[in-house]
C-alpha cells in the first residue's frame, strides 16, 4: 500500500498514517513455515461482490490457506451518529433507521426504548404487540436475505430468487401498514405512528406465517441434501463458546455455538414474556450450526407473530401524552390546545431531562443497544448505536485463520455482516 | 427502421400456396431470371435496412450490463430487480458483471462515502466505453437525509446519466431508470452534457519522472467518443515509464 499523492503539502493525515500502520507482524513468521515459503497479502475489496458491501479485508494467505485476515472499515462512514445530534428526539428516528438497512424496525426500536426509558413512557399493550409483529417480521425478512444472498456465495443460486419471493410479501406487509417498503419509520417515540390496516392486512400476515414454516422446510431440502454446500459448511469456521464470548460476539453467532443468549428471553422487553417461543441453539459452532441457527430462528419468529395476531390487544397505538406524542390529525382543526402541541413538537420537538441511557434489544444479528444522552434540551447530546455486526467482525479473523481462501468467502456469508451498520 | 412482412394466409392451403409461390421467386433470383425491377422489389420485401449505427445502439441499449456493485441500503432494492417480480431479464440487464471490465452500468445504490469516492471513480474509470451511471437514492444524487461532513453527491466526481430519487427508491423506479437509459441510449445518445461538461472518460497519467508518485502533477486526458464531440486535446507530452496512481483522483 502506497501513500496517495500528498497535494495539501500537510503531510499525510493521522488517519492515512494509521491506516498504514496495520501490520501483519504477528504472522511474519508464523511456526510451522519455513524460510523458503513465502507469505502473500492480498486485498479483497472494498468492491467485491462477496463481501456483502463495501468491506475490505488485508488477507494473508500461504498458498490457499488463510495465514490472517484484517479487516477494513469506513468505506460506508455516513456520520449518522453526528448528525443525530442536530435533529429533535423525535426526528432522529429516521436517521438511526437507515445504519443496518437490513434491520430498520430494530434501529428504530431500539433508539425509540432508549429514548422511553429515558423519558419514563409506558407504551400502551397495542403498540407493543405491533412492535413485535413488525420486528419479528422485519427479523424473517433479514434472514431471508442473508440466507439468499450466502447460497449466492456459495454457489446455489436458486435460492436467491426463492427467498426475494418471500421477502417481497414481508415489504408488501410493510408498505401497506406503513406506506414504505424499506425504512419505514413506522416506530415512534411512545407507540407507532397507525394502527395496522383494516382490509385484510391481518388474513394476509397469518397466510404468509402460516405458510413460512414449508418454505423454511423447502429451503433445508435444497441445502441439506446438497452434497456441495454440506461440504462448504459443515465443520468450517469453528470458534469455541467462550473466545466468541470474550469477542463479545453475540447473536445467531453465539447461539450457534451452543450458548443460550438471547435478549428477548434474558431480559424482555416490548411484551416479548407474553409469547412462547424457543432458542434454536447449535452444537458445533460451525458455518453448519450458524445456517441451521438462522434458519430455525424465522420458524420461532413466525411463531411469535401468531401468538401477538391472535393476542393483540385493542386500544391506543401511541400514548395520550401529548408533549411526546403528536396529537391526532382531526383534532387540530377543532382543538386550539393540540394545535400548538403540535407546532412546539413540530418546531422544537420535546425537552429531555439531563441524563443518559443504554438500553439493548435483539436484533437479527446480535444485541442491538443504543446510548441516549440527554442535556435537558429538545436535542439528544449523543446517540451511539453498538452495531452487533460491527461487534461481530472482530470474530472474523478466528473463524477464518487455518482455513481455505474459498471457506473464507462462507464464513463471512455465514458472519453476515451489514456494511450500513458497521460503519454508520 | 420499417419491418415489410408478407401477410400469412388464412387458410393452411392459402399458406402452403404462399410458400410455393415463394420458394419459386427465390430459385427465380438465384437463377439470375428476375429484371430490374422485379428484383427491386424482391430485395425490398425481403432485406432489411438500417445504419450500422442503429443497429449498434439498439443491440447496446438492450444489453446493459450492470456492474455488480452495492453500497447501501439502496443496494438492497437494487438486488430486488433481478427477483421474480421486476426482474430486469426482460429488458436483458440480468447479467451482473463483477469486473467493471465487463460492465456497462455502474448502479450508485447508496450513499457515497469521502472515503469511497476514489474507489467509485477508480472502478468508472475501469470500465470500458460505452458507459452509463445511474445515481440510485437520494444520497448518490444530493446526499439525502444525511446532507453531511460523511457523504458526497456523485455529481461531483462522476458524470451521471440518470439519477433515480427515493429514499430507496422503489425497484419499479430504478427499472424505469434502466428504460431511460436505454431510450437515452437509442434515440439520443449525445444529449450534448457531456460535451458541455467535458465530460468523457479519463486515462490517468502521471507526470514527471523521478518524484514519488508523480508529486502531485497528474495530468488527465480525455477521449471522446460518439458524435459531435469535439476533437481530443493533444496529448501532453509524457514520461517515459508510466505508472498507474494508488487512488484516482476524484476531478470536481
Ligand atoms: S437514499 Fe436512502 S435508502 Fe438509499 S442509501 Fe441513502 S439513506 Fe439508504
Amino acid at each position: 500500500m502506497t501513500a496517495p499523492t500528498d497535494t495539501t503539502g500537510k503531510g499525510p493525515s493521522d488517519y492515512r498514517k494509521l491506516e498504514e500502520s496495520v501490520t501483519l507482524s504477528p504472522v511474519a513468521n508464523p511456526s510451522g513455515l519455513g524460510q523458503s515459503e513465502e507469505l502473500l497479502t492480498i486485498n479483497m475489496g472494498p468492491h467485491h461482490p462477496a463481501t456483502h458491501g463495501v468491506l475490505r479485508l488485508l488477507v494473508t494467505l500461504d498458498g490457499e490457506i488463510v495465514r490472517d485476515l484484517r479487516p477494513l472499515i469506513g468505506y460506508l462512514h455516513t456520520g449518522i451518529e453526528k448528525t443525530c445530534e442536530d435533529k429533535p428526539y423525535w426526528k432522529v428516528v429516521p436517521l438511526v433507521e437507515r445504519m443496518d438497512y437490513l434491520a430498520y424496525y430494530f434501529n428504530a426500536m431500539a433508539y425509540v426504548h432508549s429514548v422511553e426509558e429515558l423519558v419514563g413512557i409506558e407504551v400502551p399493550k397495542r403498540a407493543q404487540y405491533l412492535r413485535v409483529i413488525h420486528m419479528e417480521l422485519n427479523r424473517i425478512m433479514s434472514h431471508l436475505f442473508w440466507f439468499g444472498t450466502s447460497c449466492l456465495d456459495i454457489g446455489a443460486m436458486s435460492l436467491l430468487w426463492y427467498s426475494l419471493r418471500e421477502r417481497e410479501t414481508i415489504l408488501d406487509l410493510f408498505e401497506s401498514a406503513s406506506g414504505q417498503r424499506v425504512h419505514t419509520r413506522y416506530f415512534q417515540i411512545g407507540g407507532v405512528i397507525e394502527d395496522i390496516p383494516g382490509g385484510g392486512w391481518v388474513d394476509r400476515c397469518r397466510a404468509f406465517v402460516k405458510e413460512l414454516p414449508t418454505r423454511v422446510a423447502q429451503f433445508r431440502d435444497l441445502i441439506y441434501a446438497n452434497e456441495i454446500a454440506l461440504q462448504r459448511l459443515k465443520g468450517v469456521g469453528i470458534v469455541d463458546s467462550q473466545r466468541l464470548l470474550d469477542l463479545g460476539v453475540t447473536g445467531p453467532l453465539l447461539r450457534a455455538s451452543g450458548v443460550e443468549w438471547d435478549l428477548r428471553k434474558a431480559q424482555p422487553y416490548s411484551s416479548y414474556d407474553d409469547f412462547e417461543f424457543g432458542v434454536p441453539l447449535g452444537a458445533v459452532g460451525d458455518n453448519f450450526d450458524r445456517m441451521a441457527v438462522r434458519l430455525a430462528e424465522m420458524e420461532e419468529s413466525a411463531k411469535i407473530i401468531e401468538q401477538a395476531l391472535d393476542g393483540l390487544p385493542e386500544g391506543p397505538v401511541i400514548v395520550d401524552d401529548r408533549k411526546v406524542a403528536l396529537p391526532p390529525r382531526h383534532e387540530l382543526a377543532t382543538s386550539m390546545e393540540a394545535l400548538i402541541h403540535h407546532f412546539k413538537l413540530v418546531t422544537e420537538g420535546f425537552r429531555v431531562a439531563p441524563g443518559e441511557r443504554y438500553s439493548a434489544i435483539e436484533g437479527p444479528r446480535g444485541e442491538l443497544g443504543c446510548f441516549v444522552k440527554a442535556d435537558g434540551s429538545s436535542k439528544p447530546a449523543r446517540v451511539h448505536i453498538r452495531d452487533s455486526s460491527f461487534v461481530n467482525l472482530q470474530a472474523i479473523a478466528d473463524m477464518c485463520r487455518g482455513g481455505y481462501i474459498a471457506d473464507l468467502i462462507a464464513t463471512l456469508a455465514m458472519l453476515d455482516p451489514i456494511l450500513g451498520g458497521i460503519d454508520r | 427502421m420499417e419491418v415489410t412482412r408478407t401477410p400469412v394466409g388464412a387458410t393452411p392451403a392459402d399458406a402452403a400456396a404462399d410458400l410455393k409461390i415463394r420458394q419459386y421467386d427465390a430459385q427465380r433470383m438465384l437463377r439470375g431470371d428476375m429484371s430490374d425491377e422485379e428484383l427491386e422489389e424482391y430485395v425490398r420485401s425481403r432485406v432489411l435496412t438500417t445504419t450500422l449505427d442503429q443497429a449498434l445502439t439498439w443491440a447496446r441499449s438492450n444489453a446493459i450490463f450492470p456492474a455488480t456493485f452495492g453500497l447501501a441500503c439502496c443496494a438492497i432494492e437494487m438486488i430486488t430487480l433481478v427477483g421474480s417480480r421486476l426482474d430486469i431479464a426482460r429488458i436483458g440487464s440480468e447479467a451482473m458483471r463483477a469486473s467493471p471490465r465487463q460492465a456497462d452500468l455502474l448502479i450508485l445504490s447508496g450513499r457515497v462515502s469521502i472515503k469511497m469516492a476514489p474507489i467509485i471513480r477508480r472502478i468508472y474509470d475501469q470500465m470500458l466505453e460505452p458507459k452509463w451511471t445511474i445515481a440510485m437514492g437520494a444520497c448518490s444524487s444530493s446526499m439525502g437525509v444525511f446532507n453531511n461532513y460523511a457523504i458526497v453527491p456523485a455529481d461531483k466526481f462522476l458524470p451521471v446519466d440518470v439519477h433515480v430519487p427515493g429514499c430507496p427508491p422503489r425497484p419499479e423506479a430504478v427499472m424505469y431508470g434502466v428504460l431511460k437509459l436505454r431510450d437515452q441510449i437509442q434515440q439520443k445518445p449525445d444529449l450534448g452534457w457531456r460535451a458541455r461538461y467535458d465530460a468523457g472518460s479519463t486515462i490517468e497519467v502521471l507526470g514527471t519522472e523521478g518524484v514519488p508518485n508523480g508529486g502531485g502533477s497528474i495530468t488527465t486526458t480525455r477521449t471522446h467518443v460518439g458524435p459531435g464531440r469535439p476533437a481530443p486535446a493533444p496529448t501532453p507530452e509524457i514520461a517515459p515509464g508510466l505508472v498507474l496512481p494508488p487512488t484516482a483522483t476524484p476531478s470536481a
